[in-house]
C-alpha cells in the first residue's frame, strides 16, 4: 500500500513533536525513519497507525483520505517497542487475538484459526512455542512473536517502533535478516522507527533522516551516505 | 584472571563470607522475635480474646445471642450494605483508575486527591456532611423525606456512608499497577482491531485482576467494620438501622458481654474468612499470578 504524509504537524500541549511534514512511502517499500530520540520518528509511527491524532495535515493510504480512520480501521500491523505482548495469554492466544477480536461474519472458525497461526509460528521459524507465556520467551523471541501477531490480522502495512531495540547485538542481528526476508515474503510496505543508523542503513530501502521534529533527508542509504544533505545528517550518520 | 583474583579474595577470609543481603545471626533472631511478638500482642491475642469471651458461658449462650431478632438484623443489614457498597465502588475504583493512568489530562493531580479524601477526612464528619446534606432539615432532605425516600436514618444514608469511607480501596490498589503496566498492551489490542470494550475485558481486567480482588476485600471489610460515619446517619435504631459493628457497641454499653463478643465473633470471622478466600485463590492461580507478575 501506497502511504502518502501531507504536511503532518502534531503538538502536545505548548511542546511541538512535528512540524509540517511531507513524506511519500512508495508501496512495498521498506522505510527507515531515523533519528536520535525526540526527533518526532515515534511520533510520526503512531500517527500513521492511528494511536495518534495530528494536530493538522492528512495521511493517504493508495489515495484515500486516512486521516479520520480509527486505529481498528487502520489495519497496520503494529510492533511496539517492548513488544506488549499480552503477558496473561499464550503464544498461541496472543497471535490469534485479531483473529478473534473481529466480527463474527468475517471471524474465520477455531480450525482455520488454528492453523493461520500454526503458519505463522512456522513463518517466525519458532514452531512449538504457542503454549508458553510470554514470561517463558527470551528477548528474540518476544519480538518475532510480536511480529507474528501483528502479521496475523493481514495487515495493509507493518509499523514497527525500535523493533531491535532491546535486544543484544548478536541477535539483533539475526533479527533483522529475519524482518528483511518476512518483508520481501509479505510484500507489505513496512515502516522502522530506529535510532541506530548501522541499522537503518543495512536493512531499509529508503532512510528518512529526521531531527528536532523535522524531516532532514530522505533517500536511499547509498545517497545519504555519499550526499549527506545538512551538517546534522552528516554528523549522524558518521557517529 | 578476574574469576581466579575472586577466589583468592574468597579464601583469605573465608569466616566472613556472607551473602550481602544477609543480616549476622543475632540480628536476625531479634528482628524474627520482634515481628512475631508485636503480631503475637497486636494481631492474634485481640482477637483470641473475642472468641474467648463470646464463649465464656459456652457456645449455647453466644448461639442464642446470635439469634435474637437485634443480632440478626444487624448481620443482615451490614451483608446488605457491604452487598451494595463494595459492587459500586469496584465500578468507580475500576473507572477512576482507567482514567487517571490511561490518559492525561488537566487536573489529574487533583483528582487523585481528591480519591484520597476519605482516608484523610475522619468518617464522623463524613457521617455529619451526609446529614447536613441529606437530613430532614435541609432543602434536598426535605423533600425526599416528603416523598417517601428517607436517606437520614435509613438504608440510603448507611450505603452512602459505606461508600464514602471506603471509595479509595480499589483506586488506590490498582492506580500503582496500571501505571506500571503501561498503555502499550491496550495500544496493541486497538491496532489488532479490538473494540475499546473488548480491550478492557480481554487485556485490562485480566492484567489488574489481582490488585482489584485485593481492593475488593479490602473495600468490603472496611465496609463490614465501618463505625463512626454509620453511627452518625443511621440514627442507631435498634432492629433497623443497626449495623454489626454499631450493635456491638450498643450491647457492649449495655454490659451484655456474651451478645456483644458474639456478635464481635461473627464480623471477626466474616473478616477472616475473606482472607482465607483470598489465599485459597492465591494458591490456585499460583502459577498464572507468577506469570503476569513478571514479564
Amino acid at each position: 500500500m501506497h502511504i502518502e504524509i501531507d504536511e503532518i504537524a502534531k503538538s502536545f500541549g505548548s511542546t511541538t513533536a512535528l512540524h509540517p511534514v511531507s513524506l511519500a512511502i512508495p508501496s512495498g517499500a521498506l522505510v527507515a525513519l531515523l533519528g536520535p530520540s525526540g526527533s518526532g520518528k515515534t511520533t510520526l509511527l503512531r500517527i500513521l497507525g492511528g494511536l495518534e491524532f495530528p494536530t493538522s495535515g492528512r495521511v493517504l493510504f493508495d489515495g484515500q483520505d486516512a486521516t479520520g480512520l480509527t486505529v481498528q480501521e487502520r489495519r497496520a500491523g503494529f510492533v511496539f517497542q517492548s513488544y506488549a505482548l499480552f503477558r496473561h495469554m499464550t503464544v498461541f492466544e496472543n497471535i490469534a487475538y485479531g483473529l478473534r477480536a473481529r466480527p463474527r461474519r468475517s471471524r474465520p472458525n477455531r480450525a482455520e484459526i488454528g492453523r493461520r497461526v500454526t503458519r505463522l509460528l512456522d513463518l517466525i521459524q519458532l514452531p512449538q512455542i504457542g503454549g508458553r507465556f510470554p514470561s517463558q520467551l527470551s528477548g528474540g523471541q518476544r519480538q518475532r512473536v510480536a511480529l507474528a501477531r501483528a502479521l496475523a490480522i493481514e495487515p495493509r502495512m507493518l509499523l514497527l517502533d525500535e523493533p531491535f531495540g532491546a535486544l543484544d547485538a548478536r541477535v539483533r542481528k539475526e533479527l533483522r535478516q529475519g524482518l528483511r526476508e518476512i518483508h520481501d515474503s509479505t510484500g507489505l510496505t513496512t515502516v522502522f522507527v530506529t535510532h541506530d543508523q548501522d541499522e537503518a542503513m543495512e536493512l531499509a530501502d529508503l532512510v528518512v533522516v529526521m531531527s528536532m521534529g523535522r524531516i532532514e533527508q530522505v533517500g536511499r542509504p547509498q545517497d545519504i551516505r555519499a550526499r549527506p544533505a545538512t551538517p546534522f545528517v552528516r554528523e549522524f550518520i558518521d557517529a | 584472571m578476574f574469576d581466579s583474583t575472586l577466589h583468592a579474595a574468597a579464601s583469605e577470609k573465608p569466616a566472613k563470607w556472607r551473602p550481602v543481603a544477609e543480616e549476622s545471626r543475632p540480628v536476625r533472631v531479634l528482628l524474627i522475635a520482634l515481628a512475631l511478638g508485636g503480631l503475637a500482642v497486636l494481631v492474634v491475642a485481640p482477637l483470641a480474646v473475642v472468641f474467648a469471651e463470646a464463649l465464656a458461658r459456652g457456645a449455647g449462650q453466644a448461639l442464642a445471642s446470635l439469634t435474637r431478632p437485634e443480632a440478626t438484623s444487624a448481620i443482615r443489614l451490614t451483608l446488605i450494605v457491604a452487598a451494595i457498597s463494595v459492587p459500586v465502588n469496584a465500578v468507580f475504583g475500576i473507572a477512576a483508575a482507567w482514567t487517571i493512568t490511561k490518559f492525561d489530562f488537566r487536573g489529574k493531580a487533583f483528582l487523585i486527591t481528591l480519591i484520597d479524601l476519605p482516608f484523610s477526612i475522619s468518617p464522623v464528619v463524613a457521617g455529619l456532611a451526609l446529614v447536613l446534606l441529606f437530613g430532614t432539615n435541609s432543602l434536598i432532605g426535605g423533600w425526599l423525606v416528603a416523598s417517601g425516600f428517607p436517606i437520614i436514618f435509613a438504608l440510603p444514608g448507611i450505603v452512602l456512608a459505606s461508600i464514602f469511607v471506603t471509595f479509595p480501596f480499589v483506586a488506590r490498589e490498582l492506580i500503582p499497577v496500571m501505571i506500571e503496566q503501561g498503555r502499550a498492551e491496550e495500544e496493541a489490542a486497538l491496532t489488532l482491531g479490538a473494540s475499546g470494550w473488548r480491550t478492557f475485558l480481554t487485556v485490562t481486567l485480566p492484567n489488574i485482576k489481582w490488585a482489584l480482588l485485593y481492593g475488593v476485600l479490602l473495600c468490603n471489610a472496611r465496609a463490614m467494620g465501618e463505625f463512626g460515619a454509620v453511627a452518625v446517619v443511621s440514627g442507631k435504631i435498634r432492629g433497623q438501622t443497626a449495623t454489626m459493628p454499631i450493635t456491638i457497641e450498643m450491647l457492649y454499653n449495655e454490659y451484655l458481654s456474651v451478645a456483644a463478643f458474639s456478635l464481635a465473633a461473627v464480623l471477626a470471622a466474616l473478616g477472616l474468612l475473606t482472607l482465607a478466600l483470598k489465599t485459597v485463590l492465591e494458591w490456585r492461580h499460583a502459577d498464572q499470578l507468577a506469570a503476569t507478575r513478571r514479564h
